[in-house]
């Protein structure tokens, strides 16, 4: 069984990876249409820095230089768009191609956004150097440990999880209706307003943050991000954290199938 | 279920769909209406509909557009769920999904394609392969004697954009023969393939069930298609089972007219021959009518009394204008 799982993840992502390098432009685009959290950067730094202290929020310039590189990092790892193709395939049938055969449509979702993690990593690798070129006190001044790092990678690993089991989630929604992606819209708001991609969660007032930490937005950005940079996080603060966002997790994937299995019954295989 | 039924590859019962349709008329008002106070109707597309086909045999699913053929296929493969009466294919359940139904079964819809657009086809065989759990060496058998049977070569190797309809469709065909299913289901397999093309898809198909003994359920609307796979076919009209039987037995209970070719000494004017029956063609002396069976022998009597004969012929009319006539006019129990 192990050995057929393996078989299929590798021919899946063998493959997959063939097809995103033929979109290698589209994925650079997609990167640089990722840099929103360097505009925040430059924002937040000219504040603190125009400041007699030095800090905003009680942030230094250097702590947004690090923290925003952070963000982009977290949130070029977890891009996902599942969404749109779940709604596509429903939409438009092409997802019966797909229900023929003897295994979950969504694992060939799955190949493709990590092929395409693939793809994207020596640009990114590219993107990090320019970046430590540009503000090396960012990299002078790096606090987090490789223990911190690979912590934060487990934590992206599980991110990247949460946003596609939620995104395909709301892609299960287009058994219901046509315009699944508007839902998945309207969840940017709360998405760019808790997740710390605007500013650290630090900034918002403690009754704010305590209802974000119960959210799955936080986990999406602000905590891989402080990870990242070492933060050091009270006693028994880091076990909730992960405590919540795997229960999220969890939680999503339970409905995401049944949900999934309703939805297989509303389907008409429209336009096949 | 009986003996026959525990062996049949698909036994079909009392099988019916219904489908909600949202009702919107035109205009403002009706669309704000719409948005707040949905009226639905409901179409029947599948009417009760039962039957039984066994393993190897090729059956053409007949009717015009809207009859219900693909609402039945899509039902038969598990892709939907029916509102009433039971399917079972190759002893499954369809729409339980399970892995032993999927990997012995395979749909090939002409109008929608499973390969990976900007990949070459080998790319998408190796996922099927993978997918199916065809080791190594069964795949290259496999791909090397469907390449054959399909004179499939370089085609392969060339991203599937690239490849024209015709070839498309038949490294489709492969993709979905590769696990060798035992029973296929084939809506519209030849839809927008030039005649080359089409008399290719058919004879693979044909050599296919011959060779595999695979079970063929073929909707098409080229009549070519049925009456060269098919020698039992299963006419649907709006949503109901009316005919179950040998290609030929619709002739007999559907066309009760036959064709007459007329030689005539001088060339007729059309509303002169129009009153013996419907006039399929004139070109000048030669005529074609279609006249019922009934009255053939009064009708042709007549025509020998009223003009000059050279030549006359009686035969059925083809298969493909039969079933024409018969989706055109209605169908007429």
């Amino acid at each position: 069984m192990i050995g057929l799982i393996c078989r299929r993840a590798k021919t899946y992502l063998g493959v997959y990876y063939a097809y995103m390098l033929e979109y290698r432009a589209e994925i650079i685009l997609w990167m640089i249409a990722g840099a929103f959290p360097f505009i925040m950067m430059e924002i937040w730094a000219q504040h603190a820095a125009q400041n007699t202290t030095g800090e905003a929020v009680g942030l230094s310039v250097v702590t947004f230089y690090q923290y925003f590189f952070a963000v982009f990092l977290v949130r070029q790892l977890t891009v996902v768009w599942v969404v749109f193709e779940m709604e596509g395939d429903v939409v438009l049938g092409r997802l019966s191609s797909y229900l023929m055969h003897p295994i979950d449509p969504v694992w060939r979702h799955v190949a493709k956004h990590i092929a395409e993690r693939f793809t994207r990593i020596p640009f990114l690798i590219g993107g990090v150097i320019l970046f430590f070129y540009l503000y090396p006190q960012a990299w002078t001044q790096w606090q987090g440990s490789l223990g911190d790092l690979a912590l934060a990678a487990i934590v992206i690993t599980l991110v990247f999880m949460l946003r596609f089991a939620l995104q395909h989630t709301t892609g299960i929604l287009s058994f219901w209706t046509e315009r699944a992606s508007a839902i998945e819209s309207f969840t940017f708001l709360p998405y760019v307003f808790l997740s710390g991609m605007l500013a650290p969660l630090d900034v918002y007032s403690p009754k704010v943050q305590a209802i974000a930490y119960w959210t799955p937005y936080p986990y999406m950005i602000d905590f891989p991000a402080k990870l990242m940079m070492g933060y050091d996080f009270p006693p028994g603060m880091l076990a909730l954290r992960f405590s919540v966002l795997i229960g999220w997790l969890v939680a999503i994937i339970i409905i995401n199938r049944l949900l999934w299995r309703a939805g297989l019954k509303q389907y008409s295989g429209m336009g096949a | 279920m009986d003996e026959l039924k525990y062996m049949s590859a698909i036994v079909v019962e009392h099988l019916s769909k219904t489908y909600r349709i949202a009702k919107k008329h035109a205009g403002l008002k009706a669309t704000l209406k719409h948005f707040f106070n949905r009226e639905y109707r409901y179409i029947q597309a599948v009417k009760d509909i039962s039957f039984t086909i066994q393993p190897g045999e090729c059956v053409g699913f007949l009717g015009a557009n809207g009859a219900g053929k693909t609402t039945a296929l899509k039902m038969l493969t598990g892709l939907i769920h029916p509102t009433q009466g039971k399917v079972q294919v190759v002893g499954h359940t369809p729409f339980d999904r399970k892995s032993d139904f999927l990997k012995r079964v395979t749909l090939v819809m002409g109008q929608k394609q499973q390969l990976i657009w900007d990949l070459p086809a080998v790319d998408s065989l190796r996922i099927n392969a993978s997918v199916y759990d065809i080791d190594k060496k069964t795949y290259e058998l496999r791909l090397g004697e469907l390449k054959e049977m399909l004179d499939l070569d370089e085609e392969l190797t060339q991203p599937v954009r690239k490849l024209s309809l015709g070839q498309r469709m038949k490294v489709e065909l492969l993709a979905a023969l590769l696990h060798h299913p035992e029973v296929l289901f084939l809506d519209e397999p030849t839809l927008g393939l030039d005649i080359n093309a089409q008399a290719a898809v058919r004879q693979f198909l044909k050599n296919y069930n011959q060779q595999y003994n695979a079970t063929v359920l073929l909707t098409s609307h080229y009549m070519a298609d049925i009456t060269a796979l098919c020698p039992r076919v299963l006419l649907i009209h709006e949503g109901g089972l009316l005919y179950d039987g040998s290609l030929n037995g619709v002739i007999n209970q559907f066309a009760p007219y036959r064709e007459v070719k007329l030689e005539l000494e001088e060339e007729p004017q059309r509303q002169q021959i129009e009153k013996y029956g419907e006039v399929e063609s004139l070109e000048g002396h030669v005529v074609k009518l279609i006249i019922k069976r009934k009255d053939l022998t009064k009708t042709v009597e007549q025509i020998l009394n009223d003009f000059t004969v050279l030549d006359l012929a009686v035969s059925d009319p083809p298969i493909e204008q039969i079933i024409g006539r018969l989706f055109k006019q209605g169908v007429q129990v």
